[in-house]
């Protein structure tokens, strides 16, 4: 165990120790006394995983890798119904997966309390897909959603999400971004807590687990009284707080999570002091102490990250009190890419009218990129620089998410779609099915192992069932590598004492204890006809396997094997 | 002093995150407060990253404010153009005199500090990777090194024990000499 780990369950009330917003939230969770904890890796929350797993049994923890999120979530629902305290992490997108039985379970409620972890991207530093912004989800679902601002909010922040789950019966969001997921500071330590929960397991109450109308519109009223009262806790919260109060101001500015930081950072440098209002609450807002901040403005900012909920919040609450409120935001800061220190003092010196002066911008044009790449010595050089020589010119690339859909970049260029963990398969059998009769290319999808078994399995199935014929490749390499080399289903078994990874090289070992399920098993058990296993560095083994499945009138599979360099470079040291 | 802005840019996989660690705990053991940003995941392979390590009485953002960097260390030369939109006439920048190739147009190192003296004339371009093979047989210390060098040129004003102790404290046995020495060496070449 590292000195960090170390750092992390010292039980010393009151020290300060530098920790990032992931390890604080781990923190956090283990000060309210967390029992159960699941997750699918995903930047920028992955470490949260990452930590539990070599803690967990130390403990006294149950972790578990899921094999995607919604099933993380599921894991997650069955634990606190069995009453104990649940934390559920995932990166944003993994709560679109979850979303299914998210839904329903704010409806149930929750037995043991349960905080799901939910961390944006904004600039896609580590996303595609899209730049998604998770505070719509309390829209959808009526999920109470609490937004930290640094490390010390981080781990506060999910303790006090505990104590709400606890209370009101609910599940509760913490959405972080990744300035603040990844940000470092000091944080003051809590008291590190077992739970003593009477282990009871699972006691039938079918009015409360059972979402069938129509109970279930009993239980929308249900939920929405229980948002009503915590409303009520969220006015009276210190997590949304005043500072600044100089009450003949006539303006003021709203803001919550990182933009906070940057607002604190615009004041001091532009020497301001303006009343400020500090949102912890994205939902339930404290909508009586925003009415009371704005009543007496002329303007208010409001400096938020990607789209305007809160701005559209304020306009909502302005109606009442104060119709003339002149309301600045997304005119000022973008709705596209993250807030930056400067971009919030410029839009703070705008909103005061004061002349701030603008460096020369023309220097930025000579930034220069390094485009991120294949590690030297990784398995998936040779399999896109065999498959890309054998392949004709008009066939049509699938990607996936992982290190792999870097052959998007100029170098490798073997990319021709890219949209969400799975859909590689899915998309290629609707291109597959919608060729015209002149059209011969064929697809060859690239989708990574534990992709594969996080969202691949359903559209492979699809695609032998509704009988089309692309061609996918499986790249194991052994590893969840992109996210910081987690094991999956196919690698390892469940905690960091049983993670033995043996890779037994080309061909693979068929050893149950290190490869609990086997990709071409479940291949098989789909109905694939045509499945050849590869070894990654092996090129004419891959052309060969690629030319000889390209004519075939239903779908192939070749898994190409071979160990992510940097998994392999760990386990030689 | 009020605060400290450092910015540390190089490609993926040249050791930021532990330099960030380095430099965050010897902050906290001089009793700084102290707020970083960091990149992992798709960043991290090979790309350009970037880091943020901000030091003083009271820090707010994590990251460093355009124009605000006391000091730039790119780990490789062309990177360095990726700090001149933090950096100022007051910001020195310690450049690794080592290239990756960008894939695009690559620039030559004169082309680099031809930019980058525009913005800063305090520029060092300082051929650590290959000190650091010849020395050590290993570029990956030459982050080390330059940290190192920032002290003998007295731009960090931290004590260098105190980073002496954050090596002790973070980086694992067989590894933590090497580092040790890495850090000595360009101690003593001031």
């Amino acid at each position: 165990m590292n000195i960090f780990m170390k750092e992390i369950l010292l039980n010393k009330p009151g020290k300060k120790i530098i920790l990032l917003g992931n390890e604080a939230i781990v923190r956090g969770a283990l000060e309210a006394g967390v029992n159960f904890v699941s997750t699918y890796p995903g930047t920028p929350a992955s470490e949260i995983g990452d930590i539990f797993f070599r803690i967990a049994k130390k403990v006294g923890v149950y972790f578990e890798f899921s094999t995607n999120e919604k099933v993380a979530l599921e894991a997650g629902i069955g634990a606190s119904f069995s009453g104990l305290k649940t934390l559920v992490a995932m990166k944003s997108f993994g709560i679109n997966v979850a979303l299914d039985s998210l839904l329903p379970l704010a409806y149930t409620g929750t037995k043991g309390p349960m905080v799901i972890i939910s961390a944006d991207d904004p600039n896609c530093w580590s996303s595609a897909q899209s730049e998604e912004n998770s505070r719509g989800f309390a829209y959808l679902s009526h999920i109470p959603i609490l937004e930290p601002s640094d490390p010390q909010e981080c781990k506060d922040f999910t303790r006090l999400a505990f104590q709400i789950s606890e209370k009101f019966k609910i599940p509760v969001m913490i959405r972080t971004t990744t300035r603040v997921a990844h940000q470092k500071a000091l944080v003051k330590l809590g008291t590190l807590r077992r739970s003593n929960l009477r282990k009871t397991g699972f006691i039938k109450e079918p009015r409360r687990f059972v979402t069938l109308p129509p109970r279930v519109l009993e239980m929308k009223k249900e939920l929405l009284e229980k948002i009503e009262k915590i409303k009520e806790f969220s006015e009276k919260s210190p997590t949304n707080y005043e500072f600044n109060r100089i009450t003949n101001k006539k303006i003021g500015i709203i803001t919550s999570g990182i933009s906070y930081l940057y607002v604190r950072e615009a004041l001091k440098e532009l020497n301001l002091n303006l009343p400020v209002l500090k949102l912890g609450f994205f939902y339930p807002l404290p909508e009586k102490k925003i009415r009371n901040f704005i009543k007496k403005f002329k303007k208010v900012l409001i400096v938020e990250e990607l789209e305007p909920y809160l701005e559209k919040e304020v306009e909502r609450l302005a109606k009442d009190v104060n119709p003339k409120l002149q309301i600045i935001g997304k005119e000022l800061i973008s709705e596209v890419g993250e807030l930056k220190p400067e971009i919030v003092t410029s839009a703070v010196a705008k909103f005061i009218g004061r002349k701030l002066e603008i460096r020369n911008s023309k220097l930025e044009i000579l930034a220069i990129k390094h485009l991120p790449r294949f590690c030297p010595g990784c398995p998936y050089w040779s399999v896109f620089a065999a498959v890309k020589k054998v392949a004709p010119k008009n066939t049509v690339f699938g990607g996936d998410i992982g290190c792999y859909m870097l052959a998007g970049t100029p170098q490798i260029s073997a990319q021709d779609y890219l949209l969400a963990m799975g859909s590689s398969i899915g998309i290629a059998h609707g291109i597959s099915q919608s060729k015209v009769k002149s059209q011969k290319s064929k697809v060859i999808t690239f989708i990574g192992d534990s992709t594969f078994f996080h969202a691949g399995i359903p559209a492979l199935i699809n695609t032998v069932f509704n009988k089309s014929n692309p061609l996918i490749i499986i790249l194991d390499n052994g590893t969840t590598a992109m996210t910081g080399h987690q094991p999956h289903p196919g690698t390892s078994l469940r905690t960091d004492s049983e993670y033995k990874f043996e890779w037994e090289g080309y061909p693979p070992s068929l050893k149950t204890k290190e490869r609990p399920i086997q990709i071409e098993e479940v291949v098989r058990g789909c109905g694939v006809k045509n499945l050849k296993i590869v070894n990654s560095f092996n090129l004419k083994e891959i052309e060969k396997a690629v030319e000889e499945f390209l004519p075939k009138k239903e779908t192939a599979v070749i898994i190409a094997r071979g160990i992510c360099a940097l998994l392999g470079k760990y386990l030689n040291e | 002093m009020a605060e400290f802005n450092l910015i540390i840019n190089g490609v993926g996989g040249q050791g930021l995150i532990t330099l960030l660690k380095i430099i965050s705990i010897a902050a906290q053991k001089e009793d700084y407060d102290l707020k970083t940003s960091e990149l992992h995941g798709l960043s991290q392979r090979g790309g350009s990253v970037e880091v943020h390590i901000r030091f003083g009485k009271k820090i707010y953002s994590p990251l460093v404010s355009q124009g605000k960097a006391n000091l730039v260390i790119s780990l490789e030369s062309q990177e360095s153009l990726n700090g001149l939109h933090y950096s100022s006439s007051q910001t020195t920048f310690l450049i690794n005199q080592y290239k990756t190739p960008t894939f695009t147009k690559d620039l030559s190192e004169k082309e680099i500090l031809g930019v980058v003296k525009k913005i800063s004339k305090n520029v060092f371009l300082i051929p650590a990777s290959q000190i650091c093979q010849k020395e050590f047989r290993s570029e990956v210390v030459a982050g080390i090194y330059l940290l190192g060098l920032a002290f003998s040129k007295k731009l960090l004003p931290l004590n260098p024990n105190s980073i002496a102790s954050a090596i002790k404290k973070i980086i694992p046995g067989k590894y933590r000499e090497l580092n040790l020495k890495a850090f000595n060496l360009a101690k003593k070449e001031s």
